[in-house]
């Protein structure tokens, strides 16, 4: 196969991917679509066996790192760990609105750091909402705010985000290095989306002295102390992703053991099911993460690579580096932030590291633009939604357009100038 | 509610009305749905559930508390327009003031607050939800008073 028609047929194939996953026929994993088409582009040559077999040994590892980290998010939630988080924050804010928007930032940043921006929108995200509910104060910013924070927050460490596993075996850092170079940008943007809410949601957030909030708080007061154990576990985990790295192994046997010591006390005490942990493992997702590596990697191949490599600039001077997070965050909003860093890693390796971690902040950070980040996203509001009009889409849109730019470029000023003073 | 019992007279009739707006839950659905391939539960759902609690919860308190016979309207959508196509038949819409609550001063109306009184098909009272503050709370004069403060 020529690679006119390699790169007709990868596309397609990606095309239908992207599809699947948007229009999600039968309610079926987009797995199913993934899988197959990473099949039928290697019998039909459109990569070579060799190629997609590298492609999977890149991949297999990053996946098995990420299986841990949900696995163990999904034990912390099983030990109550939300839940006490959730109990803390009503505490703390009382019928202070304003100070929930800061307590639910704390919170969702932490967690997203920690435990990967899915944990945030799948577990911590329905917990904010019922602790606004309790407190009688309008979820709508503390909502939002995990929304915006899964994506934005999610740049400090490796484990944060599907992305930054990806980048982290590309860019050759270290755990604590890319830690260490990511934790400005990510305090620089986390300060950028408050002093945006704070003055977007201005209104809803005025200070009431309610009896109904207080009874709320004590209520909270009640249910969900901390889990210590579990807690600990998590903080070795974190000591765990240091240690294992600078020894020179993969931080993912970190997360394994963590997961591992959990599951195992979890399963001990009959308080989860295997099933339930192979569940919270989700493997078709897995499947359609190395099906999805697979298809981008016989785009790139057959001219995809060729025709972004102008575009992309090298070297990572500071207008190189914005140039590189805009395309990034650009590339983001047009198909997804996954497609999109597994088609221009390959390119910004060779300018290192650097250039790799303002691809990071483009596709982490950018999503947040055009609703939660990709075209596929818009269009199933637009065609699943029966509510005629939405006006919260607009209201979304200024939001993002409010904190994307400014926090694209005061993280990408933040990383400029951490590799000035660390070295790349 | 205390407003509500002193103004009305004797025989008329209450409409509790709670909007859910579907805001928070679409937000949590599209987060979940940009987190391209993964399964498990969709949290918007949950969240539309808690919603859905939460309005019983407090159409069940605002009714205890008027003590009344009442009607209870439930509307699920983006409140701004649901508030005003059910003004329409009221004699008089009751809505409580938002912004800062420790003091007097504005911004008493919200966005959709605004749109409400704007729109309303029948008179409007704006209301504190709870004792107003005392009078002395209230800002002092600002230093251009021809552009009357922010």
């Amino acid at each position: 196969m020529n690679a006119a028609t390699g790169e007709t047929v990868s596309v397609l194939a990606l095309l239908a991917v992207l599809a699947w996953a948007v229009i999600r026929p039968r309610g079926w994993p987009e797995a199913v679509a993934a899988g197959p088409a990473a099949v039928i582009l290697i019998a039909a040559g459109a990569i070579r066996v060799g190629d997609a077999g590298a492609e999977a040994r890149r991949l297999g590892p990053v996946i098995g790192f990420l299986i841990a980290i949900l696995v163990l998010a999904h034990l912390c939630d099983d030990d109550g760990l939300f839940r006490a988080c959730g109990a803390w924050m009503a505490r703390s804010a009382g019928g202070r609105p304003r100070r929930l928007l800061v307590l639910v930032f704390v919170a969702a940043a932490v967690t997203t750091a920690v435990l990967s921006l899915d944990t945030t929108v799948v577990l911590l995200t329905p917990v904010v909402f019922a602790t606004a509910a309790r407190l009688d104060v309008r979820p709508r910013p503390y909502v939002y705010a995990c929304t915006h924070l899964a994506n934005s927050a999610s740049l400090l460490l490796p484990v944060s985000n599907l992305t930054n596993l990806l980048a982290f075996t590309a860019s050759g850092l270290g755990f604590g290095r890319f830690a260490a170079l990511m934790a400005l940008p990510w305090l620089a943007v986390i300060g950028v989306e408050y002093a945006v809410f704070g003055r977007f949601f201005g209104s809803d957030l005025g200070p009431r002295r309610q009896a109904r909030s207080q009874a709320g708080a004590r209520a909270g007061a009640g249910d969900g102390g901390l889990p210590v154990f579990t807690v600990t576990v998590l903080v070795l985990t974190l000591a765990g992703f240091v240690v294992t790295s600078a020894a020179g192994l993969s931080p993912a046997w970190a997360a394994l053991a963590g997961a591992a010591v959990l599951a195992g006390r979890a399963l001990a005490r009959k308080r989860t099911t295997p099933q339930s942990l192979l569940r919270a493992a989700d493997l078709p997702f897995g499947v359609f993460v190395l099906g999805l590596g697979i298809v981008v990697a016989a785009v790139v191949q057959n001219g995809l690579g060729t025709a972004l490599r102008p575009l992309l600039p090298a070297g990572t001077s500071l207008p190189a580096l914005l140039a590189i997070a805009a395309l990034a965050a650009a590339l983001a909003n047009v198909c997804n932030n996954l497609p999109a860093v597994l088609v221009l890693l390959p390119l910004a390796a060779a300018s290192g590291a650097g250039a790799v971690l303002a691809v990071l902040l483009g596709v982490n950070i950018g999503p947040n633009l055009t609703y939660t980040g990709s075209l596929a996203t818009l269009l199933w509001r637009r065609t699943l939604r029966s509510h005629g009009e939405a006006p919260n889409l607009g209201e979304f849109t200024r939001l993002g357009l409010l904190t994307v730019p400014a926090g694209l470029v005061l993280a990408v000023l933040a990383l400029w100038a951490g590799l000035r003073v660390m070295g790349g | 509610m205390d407003a509500a019992l002193s103004l009305a007279p004797a025989e008329a009739r209450f409409t509790l009305l709670h909007v859910t707006s579907p805001a928070a839950a679409d937000a949590a659905h599209g987060a979940y749905r940009g987190l391209l391939g993964r399964g498990g539960p969709d949290p918007g759902d949950q969240l539309e559930r808690l919603a859905q609690a939460s309005a019983a919860d407090l159409m069940e308190a605002a009714a205890r508390r008027l003590g009344r016979p009442s009607d209870r309207l439930e509307i699920d959508d983006y409140a701004e327009r649901a508030v005003v196509a059910a003004s329409a038949g009221a004699d008089l819409l009751i809505v409580a003031r938002d912004g800062d609550r420790s003091r007097l001063g504005p911004k008493s109306l919200g966005k959709t607050t605004r749109f409400v009184v704007d729109h309303a098909a029948c008179p409007v009272l704006l209301v504190w939800p709870e004792a107003p503050p005392d009078v002395g709370t209230i800002p002092p004069p600002p230093h251009h008073p021809h552009h009357g403060g922010r």
